[in-house]
C-alpha cells in the first residue's frame, strides 16, 4: 500500500461551472476516498419565506438556480396551486410543458458543452453552446427572458404565446435535430469520447436504488422512472417513455442525456400540436393553508418542493429537495477507485447544480 | 468506430459563414425581441403616482412620492420581472427591450413630473426630467 495523500478538488477548478469542494483521499494516483463539502453558496432561501408574499415567491423560486429556473418557478406554483385548489387554465400548462423542454433542451446542451470541455475536446464544446444559443434565443421570444424566463405564476403564466409562434417555434426546434444529430453521433461514437467515459465510475443499478438517485445518473443504471411520467402540467396529454441505459458508465450517463434532447424535441412538437385555445391565467384570491408536496422532472432529476401555509400571506414553511443533492452520495461512490484524471469527467456526470443544493 | 466524426462539422464550419463577429471592429447588436424584459422605463407626464408599481415589486427598487411628483427606480435592485407594467393603471410604465448599461455609481433614476400649468395663469417652464 502506498502512502496517503489528500488533494483539494474545488471551489474553484476550471472543471466546475459551480462551488464544491471536494478532499480526495489519494494512493498514487488512485483516488480511495472523496469527501464532500458544501456550503458555498448559501442563500438563506428558506428563511425568506417568511417575510415574502407568497405571489412575489415565485420571482425568488425563478432565482434558485440558473440552469433550471422556470421549472423551480413551475413546481412552486404547483405547489401553492394544489395547496389553494386552484384550477390552472389548459393553455396555460401546455405553455408551462413546452418552456420546461426548451429548459431541458438548453441544459442538457450546456451539459454537454461542459462535458466536451472537461474531456478536452474544444471544438465540441463550441458546437454545443453555439446549439443552445438558438435554443435561449427561442425563449426569449415567447417570454422575454434568455435563461431565468419570469413568466410563471400562481394561477397560470404570465405571457401567452400565440398559436403560429409557437408553431414557428416547434418548426424550429424540429429543424436543430440535424444539427443535434450530428453532435449526438460525436458523443456517441467517437473514440476520444468514449475513450474517456466507457466504463468510468460505474454505478451498478443496486446501488444507483440504494443511493437514491434520481434523474439521468439513476436512467443510466438502468431504472425506468421519470417524474414527468405522473402527468404533472401537460406531461399526461402527450407520449413519451422514459430514456433508460444499462451500463451505468459515465458514458450511459452521456448517452441518456444525448437522446432525452430527441425525446424532448418531440415532447415539444406534441405540446405545441395539441395545445387547446383560451386563458393563460386564473386570478387567485385568498391565502394557502395547508400542505403540498409538489414533485418535477428537473434536467437534473426529481426535484421537490414542499409548500405549507397556515392561512395568512407568507407562508410557514418552504423546503427544496433538489437533484444535485439526492446525487452527491452516488458521486462519492463513483469517485472511490477511480483515476485522479477521471474527477473532473465524474464531477460533471452527475451535472451538479451547486446553487440548487445550497440555496 | 469513428475517429473523424467531428471532423465533418469542422470542415462545414470551416467552410460556411463563421457564426461569431470580429469584435470589437463589429459590434453585434443585442438579440432583441418585443418581449425581451431590457429595464423599465416610464412616461412620467402621465403617472398619477398611485404607488401600485412600489407595492407590487418584489426587490422594493421604485420608490413614488406623490406630494413631491417624483418616480424613483433603483436599477440595480431592479429584477425585470415586469410586475410593474402589468399592474400600472395608466400604462405609463413600459419595458425598453434594451438592457441598462453597466455603471460604476449606484445612482437612482430619478423622474420628476412637470408642475401642471394653471388655466388662468402663465405656463410654467418645464422641469428638466432623469
Amino acid at each position: 500500500m502506498g502512502s496517503r495523500t489528500v488533494i483539494p478538488f474545488g471551489p474553484q477548478h476550471p472543471a466546475l461551472p459551480e462551488p464544491i469542494h471536494l478532499d480526495l483521499v489519494l494512493e498514487d494516483e488512485k483516488v480511495v476516498e472523496a469527501i464532500p463539502k458544501i456550503g458555498f453558496v448559501h442563500r438563506g432561501f428558506e428563511k425568506l419565506v417568511e417575510k415574502m408574499d407568497f405571489n412575489e415567491l415565485v420571482y425568488v423560486a425563478d432565482r434558485i438556480c440558473g440552469i433550471c429556473a422556470f421549472i423551480h418557478s413551475m413546481a412552486y406554483c404547483q405547489a401553492v396551486e394544489a395547496v389553494m385548489n386552484v384550477e390552472v387554465p389548459p393553455r396555460a400548462v401546455f405553455l408551462r410543458t413546452v418552456w420546461s423542454e426548451l429548459a431541458r433542451l438548453s441544459s442538457h446542451l450546456l451539459w454537454l458543452g461542459f462535458m466536451a470541455d472537461v474531456m478536452g475536446f474544444e471544438s465540441l464544446f463550441m458546437q454545443s453552446f453555439r446549439l443552445r444559443e438558438k435554443i435561449v434565443d427561442m425563449l426569449e421570444e415567447m417570454t422575454g427572458g434568455r435563461i431565468i424566463l419570469g413568466v410563471c405564476r400562481v394561477g397560470g403564466v404570465r405571457r401567452d404565446v400565440a398559436n403560429d409562434t409557437l408553431a414557428g417555434i416547434a418548426g424550429r426546434v424540429k429543424d436543430l435535430v440535424r444539427d443535434m444529430r450530428r453532435l449526438a453521433d460525436v458523443f456517441l461514437q467517437d473514440d476520444s469520447v468514449k475513450h474517456r467515459l466507457v466504463d468510468v465510475g460505474v454505478l451498478t443499478r443496486e446501488q444507483a436504488a440504494d443511493l437514491g438517485c434520481v434523474g439521468p445518473v439513476m436512467r443510466a443504471s438502468g431504472i425506468s422512472r421519470d417524474t414527468r411520467t405522473l402527468g404533472y402540467a401537460a406531461y399526461g396529454f402527450v407520449d413519451f417513455s422514459p430514456v433508460v441505459e444499462t451500463s451505468g458508465d459515465s458514458y450511459a450517463r452521456c448517452a441518456v442525456r444525448v437522446r432525452e434532447l430527441f425525446q424532448s424535441v418531440g415532447i415539444i412538437e406534441q405540446a405545441a400540436s395539441k395545445i387547446p385555445a383560451g386563458e393563460v391565467s386564473v386570478k387567485v384570491s385568498g391565502y394557502p393553508e395547508g400542505e403540498y408536496h409538489s414533485r418535477c422532472e428537473q434536467p437534473r432529476g426529481e426535484v421537490v418542493h414542499y409548500v405549507k401555509g397556515d392561512g395568512t400571506r407568507y407562508l410557514q414553511r418552504y423546503r427544496v429537495r433538489t437533484p444535485t443533492f439526492a446525487n452527491i452520495p452516488a458521486l462519492v461512490k463513483m469517485l472511490q477507485g477511480c483515476e485522479l484524471a477521471d474527477v473532473p469527467v465524474l464531477v460533471l456526470t452527475i451535472d451538479p447544480c451547486i446553487s440548487c443544493t445550497e440555496r | 468506430m469513428s475517429v473523424l466524426g467531428m471532423t465533418r462539422t469542422t470542415m462545414r464550419n470551416l467552410f460556411s459563414r463563421p457564426s461569431t463577429r470580429r469584435y470589437p471592429t463589429k459590434v453585434k447588436e443585442p438579440h432583441r425581441t418585443p418581449k425581451s424584459r431590457g429595464r423599465i422605463q416610464i412616461d412620467i407626464e402621465a403617472c398619477i403616482f398611485c404607488s401600485a408599481c412600489a407595492k407590487r415589486c418584489p426587490t422594493d427598487a421604485i420608490i413614488v412620492s406623490k406630494p413631491d411628483k417624483v418616480w424613483e427606480i433603483d436599477r440595480l435592485r431592479c429584477c425585470t420581472c415586469n410586475a410593474c407594467v402589468e399592474v400600472c393603471p395608466k400604462k405609463c410604465l413600459d419595458m425598453d427591450p434594451r438592457y441598462t448599461l453597466p455603471t460604476v455609481t449606484k445612482d437612482k433614476d430619478i423622474f420628476k413630473q412637470a408642475p401642471k400649468p394653471l388655466k388662468s395663469a402663465e405656463p410654467a417652464p418645464t422641469a428638466p426630467s432623469g
